[in-house]
């Protein structure tokens, strides 16, 4: 590398801005690099659980990204995997503490899938691929970005499968009472698992049309 | 590049590092973590009472004007302790911990166990709670009994993590809205206990039916747990049920 000094790139240039955007769209942790799909299904049968999820999932990916980036030079290649995920577990046993002291319900609700987190392939796909090689600002966008991307797939599956499996929104009822009575029935299939990937196949169909630079040439 | 000291001195010290920062977290977070759990176990003592609208919020309150007496008893059915002055949740029957005190029965050795009166208007009710063993954890729970002691007024169960979709249903409205009316004694006063049916109830002869619900169709393990907790935490309270009739 030469000496001459790099001109001081702004917090939110357009490349670091790229780090939130592409995430959320182009390269989609579920949708385009189909990563978490597990927590996708299970979690998002009612919204609340999924939003709780996204939100502990985007603090241990921005933390955890910042942390390894931190590290980064110091840590040794042979071991590099066991030092990213006893900083991921730490972080998730953190959330999952929190969690059981503040709001306890959920975290009942959420029960495996806060500790699961762990083996969730985004954040140590993050942490191998960016962290490990970028300064901790970039770690940091990186990781929001790509935990939004999670997390907005999460809380659309979660707001559809919630709406017509139970008719609520949040748990508030939405559907008038009016529709029950002239027979409409909530679809029970929505609330198990295997409606959360057509649903969520509906939403790679609904984004390729959008976004014609993800279908493949041939 | 890096020796193998400095990579075994780099292990050594993140471990230290990151075991006390969790272990800082875990000690500042136990209050609110202890309330919470015993605000849930009030929740699930009143609900299985059918007392409506308890939440989080209001547990604690609900509890203390519910609940009017708590029982503390022996292995032989003996009223060990009785508790009716005083915040309910400093109770020594609300304090016991029933995993200790089944494991001491498993060993043969003398044993204490809570239980619960609650006064709603002119109904008295007396609340057994139960521990057990499901699939893949301990799954609780309670049960509110009529005063005749036999009659179940409600139930409810809880668990650490059955199958989500099956086992895990035994928490759901469906499966125990069906121990409501039954009973664990028959008419010539043997204990029954209630039997949780693979299968449906049909199966048992008409007779046993008020002794029995549906088990759950893909929760067997689970539901097994539940028929079994169910005896052996009635079993464990029969002298004093039965001293009592």
């Amino acid at each position: 590398m030469s000496a001459e000094v790099k001109e001081k790139e702004p917090l939110f240039s357009p490349k670091n801005l790229k780090l939130i955007k592409n995430p959320i769209n182009l390269s989609n942790p579920i949708t385009v690099q189909v990563l978490g799909i597990c927590s996708a299904l299970a979690v998002t049968a009612k919204l609340m659980p999924a939003i709780v999820l996204s939100i502990s999932v985007l603090v241990v990916m921005a933390v955890s990204n910042v942390v390894v980036s931190l590290l980064r030079n110091g840590i040794p290649p042979r071991i590099r995997i066991i030092v990213q995920l006893v900083v991921i577990a730490s972080m998730v046993i953190l959330v999952d503490q929190v969690l059981k002291a503040f709001v306890y319900d959920v975290s009942k609700q959420l029960s495996v899938f806060v500790g699961l987190i762990i083996t969730n392939c985004i954040i140590m796909g993050r942490l191998e691929a960016f962290a490990m090689s970028n300064k901790p600002w970039p770690a940091f966008l990186d990781g929001i970005g790509n935990a939004l991307g999670y997390g907005i797939i999460l809380i659309i599956v979660a707001f559809f499968r919630e709406l017509l499996g139970s008719g609520t929104v949040l748990d508030m009822q939405v559907i008038p009472d009016v529709f029950y009575e002239f027979g409409y029935k909530n679809n029970g299939l929505m609330i198990l698992p295997p409606m959360a990937l057509i649903t969520v196949g509906v939403i790679i169909w609904v984004q390729r049309y959008y976004t014609r630079d993800l279908i493949e040439k041939n | 590049m890096y020796t193998n000291g400095y990579i075994f001195r780099y292990a050594a010290i993140m471990v230290i590092i990151a075991a006390a920062v969790l272990s800082t977290a875990a000690m500042l977070l136990k209050p609110f973590q202890e309330k919470n759990v015993a605000i849930d176990k009030m929740g699930g003592i009143l609900a299985s009472a059918k007392i409506p609208d308890v939440d989080a919020s209001n547990a604690m309150s609900l509890f203390n004007k519910y609940v009017k007496e708590e029982i503390v008893i022996n292995q032989d059915g003996d009223v060990v302790e009785s508790y009716k002055e005083g915040k309910m949740e400093d109770g020594k029957a609300f304090k016991i911990d029933m995993k200790r005190e089944l494991y001491k029965k498993s060993k043969g050795e003398p044993y204490e166990l809570p239980l619960y009166v609650i006064e709603d208007g002119s109904q008295k009710l007396f609340i057994i709670p139960f521990r057990g063993i499901g699939l893949w954890g301990p799954i609780w729970g309670n049960m509110a009994l009529n005063d005749d002691l036999n009659t179940i007024v409600g139930v409810t169960f809880d668990h650490k993590g059955e199958t989500p979709g099956l086992g895990a249903e035994i928490v759901a409205d469906f499966f125990t809205k069906q121990f409501i009316g039954k009973k664990i004694f028959n008419d010539k006063n043997e204990f029954m206990s209630i039997m949780v049916v693979k299968g449906g109830i049909e199966k048992l002869p008409k007779n046993q039916r008020i002794h029995g619900v549906d088990a759950i169709t893909g929760g067997t393990i689970t539901c097994n747990g539940v028929n079994d907790m169910i005896k052996d935490i009635l079993e464990s309270y029969l002298p004093y049920l039965q001293k009592n009739r």
